[in-house]
């Protein structure tokens, strides 16, 4: 029977990982035009931003999930993104954009994680350690943040240069057609960083998704796992912020789809599963609107659209209920 | 030996558990009775750290439960809340397996499997190892919420109200485990019960709490009568002397 489940879901994880190869494949070859040697580095500096967004997005979703013990919650929708917004918003505001423009500076980029780091663990570590544990509560303190800093950050936006306006709007809104190429190395270091940390915490998750009474009798230090994850899912919206722009559901997209195709909610499946369903939608999404149907939009309008119908469904159907 | 020193959780200004002494005995059943609201349950999750206390200190053996490292104390004491909703997709096997986590960390040994097969023909849970929580009802999934606290093989097994949404038939199945792993396993069972008829037949030493105090401890014998249980629940309760038992009135 075990043997059985673990069969099948290897089975589905091999499917959805030949899924995912084939979007990143289709990316890489259709349509290309001219030389091979202009087009692969080209299009592969993409490709690997597009999949270093899914697994982070993907990642600090189902972790941020299993941390507050509820399905419909993500960093996005609680505004871990925007907060990331107005952090660069404000940074621009203070430093002023470096003169090179598109490459921006090595320190400037590890300020913003790092504020952003702070700032969401201070606010989220005071959000979920108090009493207040009611879904609808937290999605409203959410939207509520979310709001915030989006305002505060149009308004420090407004009190800015106009050239540095334009730069900054750019980033303000997510799009995969202009994916800042020159940070992939360091968000990928950071990136991987995080993901160190993680797994030296993997055991503990199952665990902690049995909640908090449970994982406390079971011996794990809630208090400290709570907020190490919040800091490491801070880190990975960072970097797939910075990278194309706050994406909102697409995080509770991959996280939901990878339930419902797992037979089990241990992270071993769920996790990967997630990585997996988040790659598939921003690379195989991009290839079909960018060279199937030869779209201008970006493929972030059409993950919103579905996410935003899933994100309904889901509060609708359970109530709420976490 | 737990032993609670002058403990008390106040929220603001209402004190729910209120300078709490008691020496527990090690071995056997322990029954902690009382009214709604005379801090049972408050006691329970303080002794268990699961709620930090406002004053006083608890040692379980001779750790401080509010300073001890939480693994060394999941080795030593176990803990069974009374609402176990899991939203989660896990078998039975995968539950009753966390309790080895405090043991190996999530990496299960074959020791540990036995541990969980033992656990699982204990509360025989075999047919249905392999299914579902979410496939359950509610008493069989509190049966592996028990394997898995059994499984955690612990000194001290902790339980609030461990006979919640069990019928008579599975109420007395696990008071007779609980009896059981006391008297065969040699473990500290202590319950918080709502039964007094329960605690009566089952428990070797009952704690009768009132307003965050112990009103009154002591054996069966001495504790389940007519006046000292009327007072407690400040209602006429008589108490009879039924084959051997000794069983609480109060219906009518």
């Amino acid at each position: 029977m075990a043997d059985a489940i673990a069969w099948s879901s290897r089975v589905r994880l091999a499917l959805l990982g030949g899924l995912a190869a084939a979007c990143c494949v289709a990316y890489l070859t259709l349509d290309a035009r001219g030389q091979w040697d202009f087009v692969l580095p080209f299009r592969g500096g993409k490709l690997l931003a597009m999949v270093l967004v899914g697994y982070c997005v993907a990642v600090s979703s189902v972790l941020f999930q299993t941390i507050t013990h509820n399905r419909i919650l993500t960093p996005a929708i609680m505004g871990f993104d925007a907060l990331y917004v107005l952090i660069q918003a404000a940074i621009v505001f203070g430093f002023g954009l470096s003169a090179t423009g598109t490459h921006e500076p090595l320190w400037q980029f590890a300020l913003e994680v790092a504020a952003m780091t702070g700032f969401a663990c201070l606010l989220f570590r005071w959000l979920f350690t108090g009493a207040t544990q009611s879904l609808h509560l937290m999605m409203l303190v959410g939207i509520v943040f979310g709001l915030l800093f989006r305002s505060l950050s149009s308004f420090a936006v407004r009190l800015i240069d106009p050239n540095e306006f334009l730069v900054l709007q750019d980033r303000m809104f997510a799009s995969f057609n202009s994916v800042r190429v020159g940070l992939l190395p360091y968000a990928a270091v950071a990136a991987l960083a995080t993901t160190l940390a993680f797994w030296r915490m993997r055991r503990r998750y199952d665990v902690v998704g049995l909640g908090r009474d449970m994982a406390v009798n079971l011996g794990v230090d809630y208090r400290r796992t709570l907020i190490g994850t919040l800091a490491g899912v801070a880190v990975l919206v960072a970097v797939s912020t910075a990278l194309v722009g706050p994406v909102t559901f697409l995080g509770l997209l991959a996280a939901n789809l990878a339930y419902q195709t797992m037979a089990s909610d241990r992270h071993a499946q769920t996790v990967p599963a997630a990585i997996l369903w988040g790659i598939i939608f921003v690379v195989g999404g991009q290839t079909v609107l960018e060279r199937i149907l030869g779209l201008n939009t970006t493929v972030s309008v059409v993950i919103e659209f579905v996410g935003g119908l899933l994100f309904l469904i889901l509060i609708l159907r359970k109530g709420g209920r976490p | 030996m737990i032993t609670v020193q002058s403990v008390s959780k106040r929220y603001g200004d209402t004190v729910v558990v209120d300078g709490v002494d008691l020496a527990l005995p090690p071995g056997g059943v322990t029954a902690i009775i009382g009214p709604n609201g005379a801090g049972k349950s408050t006691l329970l999750s303080m002794i268990s750290r699961l709620l930090p206390m406002s004053q006083g200190r608890v040692l379980v053996d001779e750790l401080d439960v509010a300073h001890a490292d939480s693994q060394e104390l999941a080795r030593r004491l176990a803990i069974l809340r009374q609402d176990n909703h899991l939203p989660l997709r896990l078998t039975v096997r995968d539950l009753v397996a966390f309790g080895r986590f405090p043991h190996s960390g999530g990496r299960l040994t074959r020791q540990d499997q036995e541990h969980i097969e033992r656990a699982i023909a204990y509360l025989e849970l075999q047919p249905l190892a392999g299914r579902y929580l979410d496939e359950m009802s509610g008493g069989q999934r509190q049966r592996a919420f028990v394997a898995m606290v059994l499984c955690q093989d612990t000194r001290y097994l902790l339980l609030d109200e461990p006979l919640n949404s069990l019928d008579m038939k599975h109420a007395v199945a696990m008071m007779r485990i609980l009896r059981r792993a006391a008297d065969e396993l040699g473990k500290t069972v202590l319950i918080v019960l709502h039964d007094i008829n329960f605690a009566s037949a089952y428990a070797d030493h009952i704690i009768a709490m009132r307003q965050g105090k112990v009103a009154l401890q002591g054996p069966p014998e001495t504790l389940v009568t007519t006046e000292a249980l009327s007072d407690l629940y400040a209602l006429p309760i008589t108490v009879h002397q039924i084959g051997g038992q000794r069983v609480c009135v109060y219906y009518r």
